[in-house]
C-alpha cells in the first residue's frame, strides 16, 4: 500500500511555549537528511538539531526524536520536533518539511493511520475520536466566524462560480439532446474561469505577506552619493559589511547584509549613490541600485541634513532619513522626519524600530490560525493550476469532459474552504438554469 | 406438482429489472423461476420507446458486458441509433436507440422464455412466505406454493400507485393493469421506510395523423453502432424521429387550466423528477421561454403510434387535446391514450443492503421502480446486482459489489444505499467521479472478466472477451515497446520536447496534436494493427495521463473499500458517536467504512471509532475484490 508522507502541528496554536511538528510516513527520514543539521536520528533518543528551510537557512533549533517504523503512534516512521512556539517559526518549520516531501495532514490522519495500522485499543480510540471530532468540525466553523463575514462572502462566491462552471459544463454533456442546455458553453465557462482565477491569485497575493516574511523582508537604502548609506548599513548590521571612505562613489554594486530585527529575518540592501555619471561602471551601479529600489518591500532614502531633500522616485510609504544630524541645528530637522548621526550611531534604534513596525502592521492582518492557513494556501495553489489546465484545455478545444474533471479537481482541492460541491448540487444548479425535459 | 414449484430464485414481475434479475440468476446456474401475471407483457417499455443515452448508455453496455440482455435486446429492436456527444470525447459519448416497442418485447421474450435454468410462470403474487425469520418463497392468486431460498421483487410502481389525469383518479400500476394488494400489504406490514414520488408520461399519437411535411426531421447514425459487445452490425431498418415545438398559444391553454393539472390542483403530494417535468411545470417555471421541444418518437415500425416526448401531462383529456392540436403537425392529430400522471411509493433504498437485499428479512430483494428509481436501464442494472447477489446469499457468500471506481453500475447501486433518493433516480455521467475511466467503449475490458469469476458470463462472450482482450493487450505492448528520439519526432513535425528522452508510440500518441493516423505513419508495424484495436487504444491513451492521476483516489477508495463493517453492528456500543450519526448509521448500516464516509453528515470522528471498532474485531472478508 503506497503511503504519502504527513506533517502537522502536534501540539496547540502557537504562539506557546513550545511548538511540537510530528511528521509521519516513508519520506521521514530522508525529511530528516535534508532539513535537520544531522544526516540521520537514532530512533528512540532526543537529540539537539537545527530544522533549516528549503535554502538552508536555520529556522531553529529543538529537540527531535525519531521512531523507526513500525515501533511508533502510527506504525510508520516517525519523527517528533520540539520548537520555539512563535507562529513565525511554526509556519516557517512546516513549510520547511513540506518542501521537503511532506503534506498537511487531514484532521485525525495521525491517529487514523494508527488505528490502520492496529494501534490503537477501543477505549484509547473513543478518547481521540471525540476530540478529533471537535477539531474538524471547529475548522470551518473558524475559518467561517473569526475571519468576519468577508471571507465566508469570498468562499461562497467561489464556491458558486465553481458550481456554475460545473453546471455550464455537464448541461451541455449530460443534455445533449436538449435544446434549452447549450452544445457548446466555451465563452461563459471561459469567463467564469478567468474570474476564478484571478479571484484565486489575488487570495494567494494577500497571502504572500507571509511568504515575504519567511523569505525575508526586503529593505533598500537609496540616496545621493556620500549620503552614508554604507554606514548605516553598517550601524544596522552592527559590523563592517559595506566599505566606507570619504570618496563619493564608492559603493559600486548593491551590497546585501542578512539581519534579524524584532525577530523577522530581513535583507537590507546598500545601493551606489544616485546621481548623473559617464563612468560606465558607476551607471551600471546606478541601475542596479534603482532595481533593488523597485524590489524592495521598504525604501529608505537617506539624505545628508545639510541640503534639502529632494527626489522625483520617492512614492508613498517611503521612509525618509535625515543623516548628519550632528551637523547642523537640531531645530532646523523636521520633526516629520528620522534624523540621525549614522556616524555616532544616533538614532539607529529609531530606524530599528521604523522598520519592524512596518512589517508588523503588515503582518497584522494575518490572523487565521496557521495550520488552516498553510492547508488553504496549498488547496488555493492546486486549485489554480487545474483551472489553468482548465483553460488550456478548453483553449485548445479539448472535449468537456477534461475541462469538467479538471475543474472538479480545482472544486476538491478548494473543499475545505468552501465546501464539498457535489454532483447533487451541480445537477441542482444544471436544473434552475435550463429547461430540461426531454 | 409440488415439487416443480421449488426454486433456487423467484422473481416476481416482468420489466426490466425482473428480466436482467431472472436472467442473471439463471446464467449463474441458479433454478430460477420468473413469475409474471401476464406473460405478453413481458419486457413491455411502458414510458418512451427509448434504450441508452448518457450515463443509461453507460448502463446498457455495463449490463451487457456481464452478459445481461438489455443490449442484445436492444440491437434486435432498435430502429434510430444514434451515438450522443459525438462532438465530445468518448468517455461521455452516450450509445442511444429509439426503439420498436414490439420487437423488443418479442426479443425479450424469446431470451426468457428459452432461458436455460429458468421458468416462467404465469400467476399472479398475492403473498410472501417467510419461515423464521427469512423469506422461503411466494404464494401465487392460484393459491401454488413457489419456495426458493431468495425471492427478487420487481413489480415497478405498484405500492399505492395512482394515475392521476386532471380530476381522474385511476388505482392501478400503469394503465390497463391491476395493482397486486396481497404483496403490497405485506412489504408495509414490514415497516420498511417508504416515499411518495411521481412521474408522467404524455399522450400516444396516431402518427398517420400527423402532418409530418413541414417538421424537422432527426435521422439516425449513418453507421449505427450496436449496444452489445456480441453485436456486429444493425440489421434492423433505422427510421427518423420529428421535432416540433410547442408555441404560445398552446402555453396559453396550458396557462389557463393549470388548475386542472392534477400536480396543481394539490392532488399529488409525490415528488417528480427535475429533469423530467411536465409541460405544466415547464411552462410555470421557463415562463419566460416561448416554445418547448417536442421528439415526436415512432413507437416501432410497422406501429403508426407516436410518443410526443416533451409534453409529457397531466391535464384533463379536453385540455389535452386543445393545447396538442395547437402544435405545429399536430393540428388534426388522433390521440390514442391520453397522458397521466403517476404517484407512486416506494421503499427508502437506505433499507436495503449493497447487493439490494432488504436488510430488515432476509432472502428479499428489491430492484427497479420500487426502489426510487426511474429508467428502463436502472432498472435492469439493479436487476442484474440482486439476481446475482439471491444467488450468492443462497449458496452461503457474501454479497458481490462493484465500486465507483469500477463501473456506472457501482455509482448506481452506491448512491441508492448510501445517499436514498429525493426524486425518481436517474443516472447521469455527472454523478460518476471516475467517469474518464468509466467509459462505454471499454464496459467489457472492465466488467466482463468479473462476470466470468462470478459466473454471469456464459461461453460464447468469454470466448470473444478473452481475443479482444488478448489483442489490446498485443496492442498495447506493441505501441510501448517501439520508440523514437525527439529528434526523429520533429522531423515528422511533431511538436516534443527536445529533451532527447525516447519515446514510446504510446507515449507520443498521449500528446493531444498527435493522433493514430500520425503514429500509424511513423510506425508501420502498428498500421497492421486490427482497427479496432487501434481505435481502442487511441482513446485509452488520449485518457491516460488523467486516469493515472486518479490512481491515488481509487487506491485510496479501495481502500477503505476493503474495510467491512459487520452487518450487524452495534453502533450503540460504539463510543465517540453522536446520536444524530448513529440515527444514520443504524438505518443505512454501510457495508465498508468507505460507504460510511459518503453518508451525509459523518465526520472524521465518527469514521476514526468505526476504524477502531473493525480493528478490534477479527477480519472479515468481502468479496467486491476478492
Amino acid at each position: 500500500m503506497r503511503r504519502d508522507t504527513i506533517c502537522a502541528l502536534a501540539s496547540g496554536h502557537p504562539p506557546a511555549a513550545i511548538s511540537v511538528i510530528r511528521v509521519s510516513g516513508p519520506e521521514t527520514t530522508s525529511i530528516i537528511a535534508e532539513r535537520l543539521s544531522v544526516s540521520q536520528l537514532k530512533p528512540r533518543h532526543a537529540t539537539l538539531v537545527e530544522l533549516r528551510s528549503e535554502s538552508g537557512d536555520q529556522i531553529d533549533s529543538g529537540l527531535a526524536v525519531f521512531m523507526l517504523g513500525p515501533a511508533s503512534y502510527t506504525g510508520e516512521d516517525t519523527l517528533e520536533i520540539s520548537l520555539h512556539g512563535g507562529r513565525m517559526i511554526t509556519e516557517l518549520a512546516l513549510q520547511s518539511i513540506m518542501s521537503a516531501g511532506a503534506r498537511l495532514a487531514e484532521p485525525g490522519e495521525f491517529t487514523r493511520r494508527a488505528f490502520e495500522a492496529g494501534k490503537l485499543d477501543l477505549t484509547r480510540a473513543e478518547a481521540v475520536a471525540d476530540l478529533i471530532d471537535a477539531e474538524s468540525e471547529a475548522q470551518l466553523d473558524q475559518a467561517l466566524k473569526q475571519m468576519d463575514g468577508a471571507l465566508e462572502t469570498l468562499y461562497s462566491g467561489w464556491r458558486e462560480d465553481l458550481t456554475e462552471t460545473l453546471a455550464l459544463l455537464e448541461a451541455s454533456i449530460d443534455f445533449p439532446d436538449e435544446e434549452d442546455a447549450p452544445e457548446r458553453v466555451d465563452a461563459p465557462v471561459r469567463q467564469k474561469l478567468e474570474n476564478l482565477k484571478s479571484a484565486l491569485q489575488q487570495a494567494l497575493a494577500d497571502g504572500n505577506v507571509t511568504e515575504r516574511i519567511r523569505d525575508g523582508f526586503r529593505i533598500a537604502i537609496l540616496g545621493k552619493p556620500n549620503a552614508g548609506k554604507s554606514t548605516l548599513l553598517n550601524q544596522l548590521a552592527k559590523r563592517e559589511a559595506a566599505i566606507v571612505t570619504d570618496i563619493p562613489g564608492t559603493t559600486r554594486d548593491v551590497v546585501e547584509v542578512r539581519l534579524t530585527m524584532g525577530g523577522y529575518l530581513v535583507w537590507v540592501s546598500d545601493t551606489a549613490g544616485l546621481r548623473e555619471t559617464h563612468d560606465v561602471v558607476e551607471a551600471e551601479g546606478v541601475r542596479r541600485a534603482l532595481k533593488a529600489g523597485d524590489e524592495a518591500d521598504l525604501r529608505i532614502w537617506l539624505h545628508d541634513a545639510r541640503e534639502p531633500f529632494r527626489s522625483d522616485r520617492v512614492r508613498p510609504g517611503d521612509l525618509v532619513v535625515s543623516n548628519k544630524s550632528d551637523l547642523v541645528d537640531p531645530k532646523s530637522v523636521s520633526r516629520e522626519t528620522l534624523a540621525i548621526s549614522a556616524k555616532a550611531g544616533d538614532g539607529i534604534d529609531e530606524v530599528e524600530a521604523e522598520i519592524v513596525a512596518r512589517i508588523s502592521s503588515l503582518t497584522k492582518n494575518v490572523t487565521a490560525p496557521i495550520i488552516t492557513r498553510a492547508r488553504h494556501r496549498q488547496g488555493i495553489e492546486r486549485a489554480l493550476a487545474h483551472l489553468e489546465t482548465a483553460s488550456q484545455n478548453l483553449d485548445n478545444g479539448i472535449g468537456a469532459e477534461l475541462v469538467s474533471e479538471d475543474v472538479r479537481l480545482a472544486s476538491r482541492d478548494l473543499g475545505t474552504l468552501t465546501g464539498h460541491v457535489d454532483p447533487e448540487s451541480v445537477l441542482g444548479a444544471v436544473f434552475s438554469s435550463f429547461c430540461i425535459g426531454k | 406438482m409440488q415439487a416443480d414449484m421449488k426454486f433456487d430464485v423467484i422473481v416476481v414481475g416482468g420489466g426490466h429489472a425482473g428480466c436482467e434479475a431472472a436472467s442473471a440468476a439463471a446464467r449463474m446456474g441458479a433454478t430460477t423461476a420468473l413469475i409474471t401475471h401476464k406473460i405478453e407483457t413481458i419486457g413491455e417499455m411502458s414510458c418512451n420507446p427509448a434504450i441508452g443515452g448518457l450515463g443509461k448508455g453507460h448502463l446498457v453496455r455495463e449490463i451487457d458486458a456481464l452478459d445481461g440482455l438489455m443490449g442484445r435486446v436492444s440491437d434486435k429492436s432498435g430502429i434510430q441509433f444514434r451515438m450522443l456527444n459525438r462532438s465530445k470525447g468518448p468517455a461521455v459519448w452516450g450509445p442511444r436507440a429509439q426503439i420498436d416497442r414490439k420487437l423488443y418485447r418479442k426479443a425479450m421474450q424469446a431470451e426468457i422464455l428459452h432461458h436455460e435454468n429458468l421458468s416462467v410462470v404465469e400467476d399472479g403474487v398475492e403473498d410472501l412466505s417467510v419461515s423464521g425469520e427469512k423469506v422461503s418463497g411466494v404464494i401465487g392468486e392460484s393459491g401454488t406454493e413457489y419456495t426458493a431460498s431468495a425471492v427478487v421483487i420487481t413489480t415497478g410502481t405498484f405500492l399505492k400507485g395512482i394515475i392521476h389525469r386532471g380530476a381522474e383518479r385511476i388505482p392501478a400500476g400503469r394503465v390497463g393493469e391491476k395493482p397486486a394488494i396481497g404483496l403490497a400489504e405485506r412489504l408495509y406490514a414490514l415497516e420498511l421506510p417508504m416515499g411518495r414520488l411521481k412521474t408522467g408520461t404524455p399522450a400516444r399519437l396516431n402518427g398517420e395523423t400527423i402532418d409530418w411535411d413541414p417538421l424537422e426531421k432527426q435521422p439516425a447514425d449513418d453507421d449505427p453502432i450496436p449496444f452489445s459487445y456480441l453485436t456486429d452490425r444493425i440489421e434492423v431498418p433505422q427510421v427518423s424521429c420529428g421535432i416540433t415545438f410547442t408555441n404560445p398559444e398552446t402555453h396559453e391553454i396550458i396557462a389557463e387550466n393549470i388548475e386542472q393539472s392534477a400536480v396543481y390542483s394539490g392532488a399529488i403530494a409525490g415528488r417528480g423528477p427535475r429533469y423530467c417535468p411536465s409541460i405544466e411545470d415547464k411552462i410555470h417555471r421557463f415562463a419566460d421561454k416561448t416554445r418547448h421541444q417536442i421528439f415526436l418518437e415512432p413507437e416501432g415500425l410497422d406501429d403508426p403510434t407516436v410518443y410526443p416526448n416533451g409534453i409529457s401531462t397531466s391535464l384533463p383529456r379536453d385540455v389535452q387535446d386543445a393545447f396538442i392540436r395547437k402544435i405545429e403537425g399536430l393540428e388534426n392529430v388522433e390521440i390514442l391514450e391520453y397522458g397521466y400522471a403517476i404517484e407512486y411509493d416506494y421503499v427508502d433504498p437506505r433499507a436495503l443492503d449493497s447487493g439490494l437485499q432488504v436488510k430488515a428479512l432476509p432472502g428479499l430483494f428489491l430492484a427497479g421502480q420500487i426502489n426510487g428509481t426511474t429508467g428502463y436501464e436502472e432498472a435492469g442494472a439493479q436487476g442484474l446486482v440482486a439476481g446475482l447477489n439471491a444467488v450468492r446469499y443462497g449458496r452461503g457468500d457474501d454479497n458481490a459489489l462493484f465500486d465507483r471506481a469500477e463501473a456506472y453500475i457501482g455509482v448506481l447501486i452506491d448512491d441508492l444505499v448510501t445517499r436514498g433518493v429525493t426524486e425518481p433516480y436517474r443516472m447521469f455521467t455527472s454523478r460518476a467521479e471516475y467517469r474518464l475511466s468509466l467509459r462505454s467503449d471499454n464496459a467489457d475490458q472492465r466488467l466482463t472478466q468479473r462476470g466470468i469469476d462470478l459466473g454471469l458470463v456464459g461461453k460464447t462472450r468469454a470466448e470473444m472477451f478473452h481475443v479482444k482482450h488478448a489483442a489490446l493487450k498485443s496492442g498495447r505492448d506493441l505501441m510501448q515497446s517501439v520508440q523514437m528520439t525527439p529528434n526523429e519526432a520533429q522531423k515528422l513535425g511533431w511538436k516534443v520536447n527536445q529533451d532527447g528522452q525516447r519515446r514510446s508510440a504510446w507515449e507520443y500518441l498521449a500528446y493531444p496534436s498527435i493522433d493514430m493516423a500520425a503514429i500509424e505513419s511513423a510506425f508501420p508495424e502498428i498500421a497492421a494493427l486490427d482497427g479496432m484495436v487501434k481505435t481502442q487504444l487511441e482513446i485509452e491513451a488520449m485518457y491516460a495521463g488523467y486516469i493515472e492521476r486518479q490512481k491515488d483516489d481509487v487506491e485510496a477508495l479501495r481502500r477503505e473499500e476493503a474495510l467491512a463493517l459487520p452487518s450487524d453492528l452495534d453502533y450503540a456500543a460504539v463510543g465517540g458517536l453522536t446520536n444524530e450519526v448513529r440515527a444514520k448509521l443504524e438505518l443505512i448500516r454501510p457495508a465498508t467504512l468507505g460507504q460510511a464516509g459518503r453518508i451525509e453528515g459523518i465526520t472524521p470522528g465518527a469514521l476514526t471509532a468505526l476504524l477502531a471498532y473493525v480493528r478490534r474485531r477479527p477480519e472479515r472478508k468481502t468479496s467486491a475484490h476478492a
